[in-house]
């Protein structure tokens, strides 16, 4: 923070050269001036950063621009790239691919997670430090826990298909996590939930730990069985927390890239051709710089429209 | 307060209930951490033992691996090994064992470098816009506040793929592209959404009377900020700049696009450590392991305040 002093400095220096006549209006406009001062810069960066680039994507959409061809002549070629988007298989196809990843990996990681925060909610000997081992996956590199888990996967000597055939008896070089078509999608599945269930567990946790005791207790007193309990007390109340760890990890999922692309770049073929992944093919390898944009668009609205809905999640959570 | 410990008894789980649920999270957790165990194991095995099968849980333990992370080496005939002067350092010794001689060193160095400047330099940034940012949005009447800060949380949430086309575009036309400051800029424009509402949640928690108390002590707005608000937001200040080292640390997508050398990081590099025929493993899983202690360090000081960062500061416990 050393760049604090310099600037009340200058503020002070700021109001001592007004006219001490006006120094009140300046002192009670300050808080006003302050606010901006403080906001802006922040507003700024985010206007270079984000909204300028988002604009310049809106209008590349409408063009035939192409990144590698800068002094090529650009043509205006309307909504043509939505429409070839809207109808191009492949898209479909990644779509398609896309939502058994998110669906998969959110019904797998809740169920988990949920089930291991409703164990750690009874507060066992050394509960918290278990739990937070169990957090340490979700804060690693996702593209270097993509790397490693190749290694893992190994047809032969990889430790995830010796655990497999030592569990089930399976010849370990019979089958390629990553390189078969039927296998490779839960192949990205698994790494997923090994680094997130413990975000949803986390999350899970936060909403057990809301509910008041004095519901059980009346409860007890009703002689409501565990069972009722579990179904009309427990899981309603931590159902908002639920639900904004499953709207998180969708909105994550739905872009994801960096597992993915390091765990089987979109192959074999395309069967685990994510929509970040095809964008990424469209934009850097086929060098599409309008199509790409125009995809990129139609991601833009549809995770706006899902942090949307996240933030009204977040302030229901927030109310409690 | 007893009478309340009294009624938590009443619904308190049983002693073998509790102890069923601790073997089944304990049981979780070490399935969890093998993955990891094993890759550090690896980092320490010569490149046969990484690759044995079955696979091999006890092993002669070797730095070989982290030899050849740090370094580049040519194949040579035994014969013209046999002609060098005899080698210097434990090293040196290591690597002609296999028939290989150190050429020099490897770019590890600088893109660890690069990671730790664009990591720090863009979480200072980052947290110094936020904390004056939150402190705004949480002490003033902001015209639009919930749209502000709705807009800035939601420039987080965008796939950076996309938001990575138009700043490659926008970086080649500035020549910022494969520098340190756009990465640092780019990285902070990420963090900042997050340190914003991550430190306004610490904010809003410290009382406004400090403040207040301080102003008519004859302080201005400004100096009560920084000598009664930054003081006691200070543990926020650092969890949120874990926070943000953490993201700008693991960050892959934007560097993998936008940098190739000189700005590159780790990321994007470990992937790309191969050997002669393919990954050199052990020197990949070196790799890692020195790339995620930081993150386990990281983790054990954030522990009590995970949660706020990944619900960007709502749910507080």
């Amino acid at each position: 923070m050393t760049e604090l002093p310099a600037q009340t400095a200058f503020a002070d220096r700021v109001a001592e050269a007004m006219p001490s006549g006006i120094g009140k209006t300046v002192r009670g406009l300050s808080d006003k001036a302050i606010a901006w001062l403080f906001i802006g810069p922040t507003i700024l960066l985010l206007l270079a950063i984000n909204i300028f680039p988002l604009i310049w994507t809106i209008y590349l959409s409408f063009t035939n621009y192409r990144a590698n061809r800068p002094n090529a002549e650009v043509k205006y070629v309307g909504l043509d790239w939505y429409h070839r988007i809207l109808g191009d298989a492949d898209v479909w196809a990644a779509m398609q691919t896309t939502a058994h990843f998110v669906i998969w990996t959110i019904i797998i990681e809740t169920v988990l997670g949920f089930g291991l925060a409703w164990l750690i909610d009874k507060k066992f000997r050394g509960h918290a430090l278990w739990t937070t081992v169990i957090l340490i996956p979700m804060m690693l590199s996702p593209a270097v826990v993509g790397n490693f888990w190749t290694f893992l996967y190994q047809p032969q000597s990889g430790l995830f298909n010796y655990a497999i055939s030592f569990v089930t008896g399976i010849d370990p070089s019979s089958f390629q996590m990553l390189g078969s078509v039927r296998l490779s999608p839960w192949a990205i599945v698994i790494v997923d939930a090994w680094m997130w269930t413990p975000y949803v567990m986390l999350i899970c946790l936060a909403g057990l730990r809301s509910i008041p005791d004095y519901i059980y207790e009346a409860a007890e007193v009703d002689r409501a069985s565990p069972w009722r309990q579990f179904w009309s007390i427990t899981l309603p109340m931590a159902l908002p927390f639920i639900m904004l760890a499953v709207l998180f990890r969708g909105i994550e999922n739905f872009k994801m890239f960096d597992m993915v692309n390091l765990l089987t770049g979109g192959g074999p073929g395309s069967t685990t051709e994510v929509v970040s992944i095809t964008l990424k093919r469209q934009a850097f390898e086929s060098w599409r710089t309008g199509y790409s944009s125009a995809l990129a668009i139609i991601l833009f609205v549809t995770v706006f429209g899902l942090a949307n809905i996240y933030v009204k999640a977040l302030n229901r959570v927030k109310q409690r | 307060m007893p009478g309340l410990t009294q009624a938590h008894s009443v619904v308190a789980p049983s002693t073998a209930s509790r102890r069923i649920a601790g073997a089944l999270v304990i049981v979780y957790a070490i399935i969890t951490m093998i993955p990891l165990l094993w890759i550090i194991a690896t980092s320490f095995k010569t490149p046969p033992d990484s690759i044995s099968y079955p696979p091999k849980v006890i092993f002669t333990p070797s730095l070989e691996g982290y030899v050849n992370l740090f370094t580049t080496r040519t194949r040579q005939t035994p014969e013209v090994i046999a002609t060098l002067p005899p080698p210097t350092t434990w090293y040196d010794k290591l690597v002609r064992s296999r028939n290989m001689v150190i050429a020099g060193p490897s770019n590890v160095i600088p893109r660890f470098v690069n990671s730790i400047i664009i990591a720090f330099g863009s979480t200072f940034l980052a947290v110094f816009l936020g904390t004056l940012a939150a402190y705004g949005f949480s002490r003033f009447k902001v015209p639009l506040k919930d749209d502000l800060l709705f807009f800035i949380l939601s420039t987080r949430m965008m796939p950076p793929i996309a938001v990575a086309i138009p700043i490659y575009l926008m970086y080649r036309e500035l020549g910022l592209s494969d520098t340190k400051l756009g990465m640092i800029l780019l990285y902070t424009a990420v963090n900042v959404s997050l340190a914003v509402w991550l430190l306004k949640g610490f904010i809003d928690e410290i009382p406004r009377e400090y403040e207040e108390a301080a102003m008519i002590d004859g302080y201005t707005r400004l100096q009560a900020f920084r000598k009664a608000v930054l003081p006691q937001a200070a543990t926020g200040i650092a969890a949120t700049a874990i926070f943000c080292l953490i993201f700008a640390w693991n960050e892959y997508a934007f560097a993998v696009l936008l940098t190739s050398g000189t700005a590159q990081t780790m990321p994007p590099f470990i992937p790309f450590i191969i050997g002669e025929g393919g990954q050199d493993w052990p020197a990949v899983a070196a790799a890692t392991t020195l790339f995620v202690i930081p993150i386990f360090v990281f983790t054990i000081l954030l522990r009590k305040h995970l949660l706020r960062g990944i619900t960007f500061g709502a749910v507080r416990k």
